[in-house]
């Protein structure tokens, strides 16, 4: 009988899959998978981005007048914590490939979700004051201020819309970063090889991407306009 | 490349240029530009993502393959954006109800 399994006729490098042919070729491959999920991403949020532009173009004084009751202050104080939890996470990516002690490494990842869990407390803090306010869109929504107050709803469902799944992409983000620091603590990541630590950083740094635009987009808009 | 260690010194300079640029934008906001608000903040909104893109995400010291999918993504989304855009804005010229 043949043999049903083809003979390796070849060695394989250790940590690498059969398919490839070098360590670098697979984390290439890792690479190239991980950006087209991200490009899918980018057009998922790019569908909001462009319901958002077309609705501001169409109702600005609205959307300037409730841009207005967001606070500028934890939107630039949760930019700055985003920020801030990229650059630990590009640092734990950089432990991990020149191979740093373990203490490091998970040191950098959980100060990453720790950042990660303050932007999520200070999100909170303000959907919180948005309900108490009446200004989440529903039965029980309130708005008077500016022009045109009867398209203020469009702007607080595209804040709730976005800002929520943005916030539900953080939250995977720290379900993955805790993940990490199990796989980390247990030594799994070597500089050899520490793919899902790569891979994660790229995602997480992709979540920074979209608040760099919504903080402006959503925050910092039309301030003069009335 | 593969394999490449970009040096922390990169990481810590790309943080504080990041930072310079929020309170930038959030101090330019304050201020009448007129319809050039948005412009700016844009216009820095757009720096910022591409030095996390070309150097937090290392897309800088990527394979070419990795730099054309990403340059896609963007391509693709500008398509979108300009597009619908340049629809919307224009439907008044024509002077035409629903046009």
């Amino acid at each position: 009988m043949a043999d049903l399994h083809v003979a390796h006729t070849h060695a394989h490098p250790s940590g690498v899959e059969h398919h490839f042919n070098s360590a670098a070729q697979q984390k290439d491959a890792s690479t190239v998978g991980m950006w087209v999920f991200l490009v899918t991403e980018i057009m998922f949020f790019g569908g909001l981005f462009l319901t958002y532009v077309a609705y501001r173009h169409a109702y600005p004084l609205a959307f300037a007048a409730a841009s207005e009751r967001l606070d500028i202050r934890l939107g630039a104080f949760n930019t700055a914590v985003l920020i801030f939890s990229s650059l630990t996470m590009a640092l734990a990516v950089h432990a991990a490939a020149v191979g740093s002690s373990k203490k490091v490494l998970v040191g950098f990842l959980i100060l990453t979700l720790v950042l990660g869990c303050v932007f999520l407390g200070v999100k909170s803090v303000e959907y919180y004051d948005k309900y108490e306010k009446h200004e989440i869109p529903g039965p029980n929504f309130e708005f008077h201020e500016g022009a045109d107050p009867a398209h203020a709803t469009l702007f607080f469902s595209l804040y709730f819309g976005m800002t929520g799944l943005h916030a539900f992409h953080m939250i995977i983000g720290a379900g993955l970063l805790l993940f990490l620091i199990v796989q980390s603590a247990r030594g799994k990541y070597t500089t050899a090889w520490h793919t899902p630590v790569e891979m994660t950083g790229l995602y997480w740094h992709f979540v920074d991407i979209v608040w760099i635009f919504l903080f402006p987009l959503l925050y910092l808009i039309d301030r003069h306009l009335k | 490349m593969t394999g490449h260690i970009v040096p922390k010194k990169v990481y810590y300079l790309i943080f504080l240029t990041l930072m310079v640029m929020t309170a930038i934008t959030t101090a330019v906001a304050f201020v009448d530009l007129g319809r050039f608000n948005i412009v700016v903040a844009m216009a820095i909104a757009i720096f910022k993502a591409s030095l996390v893109v070309l150097f937090f995400m290392h897309v800088h010291y990527s394979t070419k393959l990795t730099k054309m999918i990403v340059a896609a993504g963007v391509f693709w989304l500008a398509i979108m954006l300009l597009m619908t855009m340049s629809d919307l804005l224009t439907r008044g010229w024509m002077g035409v109800p629903g046009r």
